[in-house]
């Protein structure tokens, strides 16, 4: 995903004289073709986050679109008061690209886990927050950032993802996609971003086998929420399970308990919001061994839907 | 390396004393205050002979047309000496002379930190300290780019280097070449908690800039026909980016609120304070 959301930076620079790159101090060699093709687009800075974020912004300023990229808690955590200020007070078009979103970078320990990135960049006026769930998908988010007006955060995932989605389906900043669609209305609705909505078909498959028709909806863009998809899914739900690989506070099931809880009133549907509880992870080894301590393997989201739906009917 | 703009250096012994001109743009600044009850008096006095000079005489600019492409950009990063750019802009005709009555109010243009997209001839919305030099080096990089000729101009607040965001920048400025970049540093010696030496020292601050790669010169901030030779000769080191240290005096042509950190924010200004303050500038 990482490799892909980079070529698509410069094929867009081959299409659209106003396209930069700037990273702070990323792989040897990385875009060596466009460092070589467009010399005077293609800006290595360094361990300077902060001055990294100002200066896109002046480069915005005076017509370009900046893609920013280095690790995704450092172009959040690090800058933030520069992403608040130079990118989303002034409304600039700068595209902030996140390696390794949420637990990619487990054996790192956590001073490398972006685990609260998407709370605290949704938190920003102007700022769109995206996360894709696959390279497939990436490609078409890419495509999409070129003429969009405002700042955007792309979280990157790990790299070698599994393809999930499908181009029929189409895509649009902003809009939700239907990945499953239940039988029944009244059923379980897994609602997921990022990679989280890969582990969410998954669950969703092994629903079925023990009786419980869930559905799936994927938000690649978490700002703006699509609550128009958001409604429309839980509306007659039995259950709602929202799925993200980062903080509970503030994140993805956040921003959909509050569209939920606003329109619907006592009418909402039971949510059960699974990711990370108030803490900074503990353990190492693999983004699965991350998964797994936090309940966000496959068998694992499945579990805890079976578990909401059978208390659920208990309490019924 | 130390540059041939040590060569330049433009110290007098003695500031000449306000001229008219001086006199009436502190005189905006005092109207401006009363029109807030509140305002940064020291940070914006000490301010004033850049901005005349910088208006006055360097940058290239169309009040009518603030977004003019081929303009000079100045952004003044130490946002909190805004009156000091709103009563230049006032003066040029960026907007009305009255409109400075309206700061800070509810529905004013003016805050007590300028805002881009608000404020005719306003380049950057600052206020938060050690954004402006990154900035103006995506700008002056930009403006290469494109390849024209508009120079890019800042103004950092002495207190505001302290910042590191500040020196990542000059690193950068640095790296780039940036000879179309001018950092002007107020250099009033007092920040909001006292005297800079005590607070957080900035020297030897010349040195500092020098080792960034900056042609580096050091001027009287207050001395307008100093200023003015120093502007005119940028850069001062070719392939390289200039940092002008203007040595000036917090509080300037307030003669009680000279290099007092007291006098840097003052809220409730009445009519009292303002008569004191229009009485010190006719002394």
């Amino acid at each position: 995903m990482r490799q892909t959301c980079l070529n698509m930076v410069h094929e867009l620079a081959k299409r659209d004289e106003r396209v930069v790159f700037a990273g702070s101090d990323l792989s040897p060699g990385l875009l060596a073709d466009m460092k070589r093709e467009m010399p005077d687009r293609w800006y290595m800075e360094g361990i300077t986050e902060q001055n990294l974020i100002g200066m896109t912004a002046g480069l915005a300023k005076e017509g370009y679109i900046p893609y920013a990229n280095t690790i995704a808690t450092f172009i959040t955590r690090r800058c933030y008061e520069q992403v608040a200020v130079d990118l989303c007070l002034h409304d600039l078009p700068v595209r902030l690209i996140g390696n390794g979103g949420g637990l990619v970078y487990a054996p790192l320990g956590p001073t490398h886990l972006a685990i609260e990135d998407i709370a605290i960049m949704r938190a920003l006026p102007n700022m769109t927050v995206t996360c894709v769930c696959d390279a497939k998908e990436m490609v078409r988010l890419m495509n999409a950032t070129l003429d969009w007006p405002h700042p955007i955060y792309i979280r990157l995932a790990k790299g070698g993802d599994p393809v999930v989605s499908r181009e029929e389906l189409g895509f649009a900043i902003g809009k939700a996609i239907p990945m499953r669609r239940a039988r029944s209305k009244r059923s379980a609705v897994l609602m997921s971003t990022g990679v989280m909505t890969t582990n969410s078909l998954a669950a969703a498959d092994l629903l079925v086998k023990d009786g419980i028709d869930t559905s799936v909806v994927h938000f690649h863009t978490i700002k703006p929420l699509d609550k128009e998809t958001a409604l429309d899914f839980a509306r007659d739900a039995e259950l709602v399970v929202t799925v993200e690989e980062g903080i509970r506070i503030g994140g993805f099931g956040s921003a959909i308990t509050d569209v939920l809880v606003e329109h619907l009133g006592t009418a909402a549907p039971k949510v059960k919001r699974l990711g990370l509880p108030d803490e900074f992870p503990h353990n190492y080894g693999l983004q699965d061994d991350l998964f797994d301590i936090y309940g966000l393997m496959p068998n694992q989201i499945a579990a805890s839907v079976g578990k909401a739906v059978q208390m659920k009917n208990k309490v019924a | 390396m130390a540059t041939s703009a040590e060569a330049v250096q433009i110290i007098k012994p003695a500031t000449p004393p306000l001229d008219e001109r001086s006199k009436y743009l502190r005189k905006l600044v005092v109207r401006t205050l009363e029109g807030g009850e509140r305002g940064h008096v020291g940070s914006s006095m000490s301010l004033i002979e850049i901005m005349r000079v910088l208006y006055d005489d360097v940058l290239r600019y169309r009040p009518k047309e603030p977004q003019w492409r081929d303009r000079d950009r100045m952004i003044l990063s130490k946002g909190h000496g805004c009156i000091a750019l709103y009563v230049m802009l006032a003066d040029k005709g960026f907007f009305p002379l009255d409109t400075l009555d309206t700061f800070c109010r509810r529905d004013s243009i003016l805050g007590g930190h300028p805002e881009a997209g608000k404020v005719p001839g306003v380049e950057a919305s600052t206020g938060a300290l050690g954004h402006g030099l990154s900035i103006s080096v995506g700008v002056a990089l930009a403006v290469r780019m494109q390849k024209r000729d508009s120079r890019v101009i800042v103004v950092l607040g002495d207190g505001e280097i302290d910042e590191g965001s500040v020196w990542e920048a000059a690193m950068c400025a640095g790296k780039h070449h940036l000879s179309n970049l001018t950092a002007v540093i107020d250099y009033n010696k007092v920040q909001s908690a006292g005297p800079t030496r005590e607070i957080q020292d900035l020297e030897p601050l010349a040195d500092k800039w020098r080792a960034f790669n900056f042609g580096t010169v050091e001027v009287d901030g207050h001395d307008v026909e100093a200023l003015r030779a120093v502007f005119h000769r940028l850069p001062l080191v070719q392939d390289r980016p200039t940092a002008i240290i203007c040595h000036t005096v917090k509080g300037k042509g307030i003669r009680f609120a000279e290099n007092d950190a007291n006098w840097h924010h003052k809220s409730k200004i009445n009519k009292d304070v303002v008569a004191k303050l229009y009485g010190a500038l006719e002394e």
